[in-house]
């Protein structure tokens, strides 16, 4: 098992660096994102700072929705999923490997570029820590559903509002606990609580998700 | 790799197997056995359901009905990954990585034969020099090639080709026949799909004929 994920997790390295112009589409994406919503709120401090936690939460959000399809959309393609299935390995446990590479390739450069974002959008510095914490227990979640759903919708041609239709619901616990978090810091009580909630999300995502999106791949690629 | 040696029953064996896809079926009830040393050939025309018989006895579809035993034990799926090595219309090979990137990831995720290396595997199919090249430069053939280079470095004994032939010139053909020589002599054994205009490989063959139901 560990031999197979050490070869999936060194595939996935090689391909990021073959295409690696493609890695900073995420991040260059949610910057875009709060570029518009700064511009669109006039760009002054005092309207941008209430509403910088929950612009950047969205942006992160939105961000991994739109890579979301190349999740499993490539492996289908060539016929590597063909082989995942054969492979001696349980699937889950290669679906749980390439979408822990997945996140750390899309979700993590986008919350590497939060705190300067932060600043574009003059985001209070007590509640950076919070909205960090909250993306990192958060993003792993919005992946981990969205696996599913991609394994789904893996089969069809062209997939991409779909995929936003079924996986945004899903995403919606993720989004009030977050933002949750985050203005309990913003009136200075205990974010822990949310956080907590979050982190109960991730454990049950992380049972839960890997399997489930194995099956959809079989039911979806049959 | 199991001792293929030693037992007596077939690598493989089918009792009454059929499938349908939307109440059409597709192909059987069909009955047979590959011993190890033997190659089954399956012919048909095109539409005949040979690929997707071979999807079902790598267990990518599931059957409708019949009974399909690995080994002389029920083929379940931790033993037909063992045994079984499937090699398909799309090679599931990435065009990004070079050849011999591509041919260790799928060395890591099916096991490698002892000693056996990915550079040797390429040299046997004719493509040593490609090594670092980026897939998408290859040619269709070549990746065919590259597809047979990992089919020689998996353990398992049970090969299903789909269409080996297809796409590779008169020496690769000639090299699949050797392939499948070689591998038959160490105890394997191979199903081999052909719509029936190439040469068989020398070796002991059964035929199974599948009747065009397009």
């Amino acid at each position: 098992m560990l031999r197979a994920a050490r070869a999936l997790v060194v595939r996935d390295l090689r391909l990021v660096w073959a295409r690696r112009g493609d890695a900073l589409q995420p991040a260059l994406f949610a910057l875009l994102t709060v570029v518009l919503f700064a511009l669109g709120l006039g760009g002054d401090a005092r309207s941008l700072a209430p509403v910088a936690s929950a612009v950047l939460g969205l942006a992160v959000l939105l961000a991994g929705l739109l890579a979301l399809d190349s999740l499993f959309r490539g492996d289908a393609e060539d016929g590597s999923l063909e082989q995942w299935m054969l492979a001696p390995v349980p699937l889950w446990w290669l679906v749980l490997v390439r979408t822990a590479m997945h996140w750390a390739t899309t979700a993590l450069p986008v919350i590497v570029a939060v705190p300067l974002l932060g600043e574009l959008l003059h985001l209070p510095r007590a509640q950076l820590p919070v909205l960090m914490a909250s993306l990192l227990l958060g993003t792993p979640i919005l992946s981990l559903l969205g696996a599913v759903v991609a394994a789904l919708t893996v089969g069809m041609r062209r997939a991409g509002i779909l995929v936003a239709l079924l996986a945004l619901p899903l995403y919606v616990p993720v989004l009030v606990f977050g933002a949750g978090a985050v203005a309990a810091t913003a009136q200075g009580l205990d974010a822990v609580g949310a956080l907590l909630l979050l982190g109960a999300g991730l454990v049950l995502s992380l049972v839960l998700g890997p399997p489930v999106a194995a099956a959809a791949l079989r039911i979806a690629h049959a | 790799m199991p001792d293929l040696q030693t037992h007596a029953s077939p690598l493989l064996a089918v009792d009454g197997l059929a499938f349908s896809r939307n109440d059409t079926p597709v192909f059987g009830p069909l009955s047979f056995a590959v011993e190890a040393n033997e190659a089954l050939l399956v012919q048909g025309g095109n539409g005949a359901g040979k690929t997707t018989l071979l999807r079902v006895l790598a267990g990518l579809l599931r059957p409708d009905a019949g009974h399909m035993e690995i080994d002389g034990l029920p083929a379940r799926p931790e033993l037909r990954a063992r045994f079984v090595a499937y090699l398909g219309h799309l090679p599931g090979l990435k065009a990004d990585l070079s050849a011999l990137h591509n041919l260790e990831f799928l060395c890591g995720l099916h096991g490698r034969r002892p000693r056996q290396t990915a550079e040797a595997a390429m040299a046997i199919v004719g493509l040593a020099g490609y090594e670092d090249a980026p897939l998408r430069t290859l040619s269709a053939g070549q990746k065919k090639r590259l597809g047979l280079a990992r089919l020689w470095l998996s353990p398992a004994p049970l090969w299903l080709l789909d269409e080996p032939y297809a796409n590779l010139d008169l020496e690769g053909i000639t090299l699949v026949n050797r392939m499948v020589q070689a591998h038959l002599r160490e105890g394997g054994a191979a199903l081999i799909t052909t719509h029936g205009a190439y040469a068989a490989p020398p070796v002991r063959t059964r035929l199974l004929e599948l009747g065009g139901t397009a």
